[in-house]
């Protein structure tokens, strides 16, 4: 591969985004707009390997793809009224030039509004973003979601068709919806980053590129929302828990984690996003919560350190933002290592029928450590070997089942939080 | 992948060129780009070599400090980056956008971190652990 040809990949991934963006605040066509982009960069791969690359890439690329979407609407507008109104819009082409230069950031904005609209199914918001508003090709994330490139090609394609379809608007919403619409663009981000922090197992470098990517995304997002407390709360979450990829390796738990192996660099960026996120002076939600808790295991220097207290009154505020039994689960956690066992089963004892739990595996784990704790082995051990029928993969069940026989040999084992 | 870079400028240079209001302001254009697209992770700028010092080791152990400024230095450093991108050449082409000062040499070094998949790659569990355990007493020495 020559260079230029290699230089025109990573431009691609760099410059495509703002490309298509700009270009379809100009033809109102998403799907119109990336062909353009992509015309635009087949007509580089002519011409940089002869004439170099161009010392501002992207400034080219958006006068060439302009150029081409300009003749375009010239030659549709006697055949249809629609572009006649686009042509009166544009100019001429020292318009085009002077384009190049405009700030981009509402267009970027309105892009991920649209990748990530409510009227598509979430698994093409997640294709969508990543391929526009990330720049991946349809085989990167296809490779990253273990799936066929044509699987992502379609639905992708079919996102494209379903949002010409219901004529959704190229913009960024008004003041009243805003909040659900960045919550959605957030829901995405976040679902493309745990795909990569869960994955234990495969091609597990690959999944960690994803969680990269949705980091990248985020901060992204954060310099286009500067007054969004959420995305920056977003992006503490995802900073702080991938600060610990490298400690957690295989599954490690937080209690047993070699605090040395997490990374500085990403929990000096996250702690940042989550101080701005709260002296921003507007209501906080609960990606900023729970970055906030993410944040009191980052400063305590070993397991023992961490401020429980302060991660009991913040899994309050998450209860009332988002209550949910995962929630209150978490929290009798962190209760047991504030206040101790006798305070952690009754938090336990309070969520123990709920239904939604019935399946869970953790609240049999969880409540099996207490009452390891409170010296009722024999009941822990029934605890454990409940949850480990319940556990969904075989790695857990062993591991469940191996401290349930273990608990009647040794009498305390220490619980995870996080 | 995690890159540091490494901002790098002739010895000779280091006090040639005053910076100037324009130099400040076209630099921080280029990092707000970075910012923008979400790379940056860190970043800082050094002193003058004046202001450093160098600790020297010859090849029997002999240890010599030398005093700044290190104007026989090819390559002093001046500042670093630390970004997060998808791939060296990812690298490569942000920083061909750095702005350069006319009439000075510089370079741009661009060095991966290591990450533990790295040395799975090569070595043997074993020897990853032996490794883990010499790097966890370096940091402990310097807690």
């Amino acid at each position: 591969m020559t260079d230029a040809r290699r230089a025109v990949e990573v431009i691609w991934r760099i410059e495509s985004p703002r490309l298509i963006a700009s270009l379809t605040r100009l033809v109102r066509d998403v799907g119109l707009a990336e062909e353009l982009a992509q015309d635009a960069f087949v007509t580089a791969l002519e011409q940089w390997p002869v004439s170099g690359v161009p010392d501002k890439p992207g400034a080219w690329l958006m006068v060439t793809a302009r150029h081409r979407a300009i003749d375009l609407i010239r030659r549709e507008q006697n055949r249809d009224a629609k572009y006649t109104v686009l042509a009166a819009g544009i100019g001429d082409e020292a318009g085009a030039d002077r384009i190049v230069d405009e700030p981009i950031g509402d267009d970027l904005l309105s892009l991920v509004f649209l990748t990530c609209h409510p009227v598509l199914p979430r698994d093409s918001r997640i294709a969508l973003t990543l391929r526009l508003f990330g720049g991946l090709t349809t085989d990167e994330i296809a490779r990253a979601y273990l799936v066929p490139s044509p699987t992502v090609g379609q639905r992708i394609s079919r996102a494209k068709r379903t949002l010409a379809e219901a004529h959704v608007p190229f913009e960024v919403p008004q003041a009243d919806e805003l909040p659900a619409r960045v919550g959605s663009v957030l829901e995405v981000l976040y679902v493309i980053f745990t795909e990569g922090y869960a994955a234990t197992s495969g091609a597990t470098w690959v999944r960690r590129d994803l969680a990269d990517e949705a980091m990248r995304l985020g901060r992204v997002l954060a310099g286009l929302l500067p007054r969004e407390p959420e995305v920056f709360g977003l992006v503490a979450l995802m900073e702080l828990q991938a600060s610990r990829f490298d400690a957690r390796g295989d599954g490690v738990l937080l209690p047993d984690q070699d605090r040395r192996r997490w990374d500085r660099t990403l929990i000096e960026h996250g702690l940042g996003a989550l101080e701005r996120a709260t002296t921003l002076g507007r209501p906080l939600g609960p990606y900023t919560v729970q970055a906030a808790i993410a944040a009191c295991h980052s400063r305590a220097r070993t397991f023992e350190d961490t401020d429980w207290e302060a991660i009991v009154a913040l899994y309050d505020a998450l209860a009332q933002l988002s209550p949910s039994p995962v929630v209150e689960l978490n929290r009798a956690v962190a209760v047991l290592h504030a206040d101790g066992p006798e305070a952690a089963l009754v938090a336990l004892d309070a969520i123990r029928h709920d239904p939604r739990l019935a399946r869970y595996h953790l609240l049999g784990a969880v409540r099996a450590d207490v009452l390891v704790r409170l010296g009722r082995a024999e009941e822990a051990a029934d605890e454990l070997e409940r949850a480990a029928a319940l556990a969904p993969t075989q790695r857990e069940r062993n591991l469940l089942m191996a401290r349930s026989a273990a608990v009647t040999e040794s009498p305390v084992l220490d619980v995870g939080g996080d | 992948m995690k890159v540091l870079v490494m901002i790098k400028g002739d010895g000779a240079d280091e006090d040639k060129v005053a910076p100037t209001e324009a130099m400040f302001e076209e630099m921080n254009a280029y990092n707000e780009q970075l910012v923008n697209a979400g790379i940056m992770l860190a970043g800082e700028g050094l002193q003058s070599s004046k202001n450093g010092a160098k600790v020297v080791w010859d090849t029997s152990g002999e240890v010599t400090v030398v005093d700044g400024p290190f104007t026989e230095s090819k390559e002093i450093l001046a500042g670093y980056w630390i970004w997060q991108v998808s791939s060296l050449d990812e690298a490569v082409e942000w920083a061909r956008r750095c702005p350069s000062t006319a009439g000075m040499t510089s370079t741009l070094e661009i060095r991966p971190f290591f990450e533990m998949e790295d040395f799975a790659k090569v070595v043997s569990p074993e020897v990853l652990a032996k490794e883990q355990a010499l790097m966890d007493r370096v940091k402990e020495q310097h807690g």
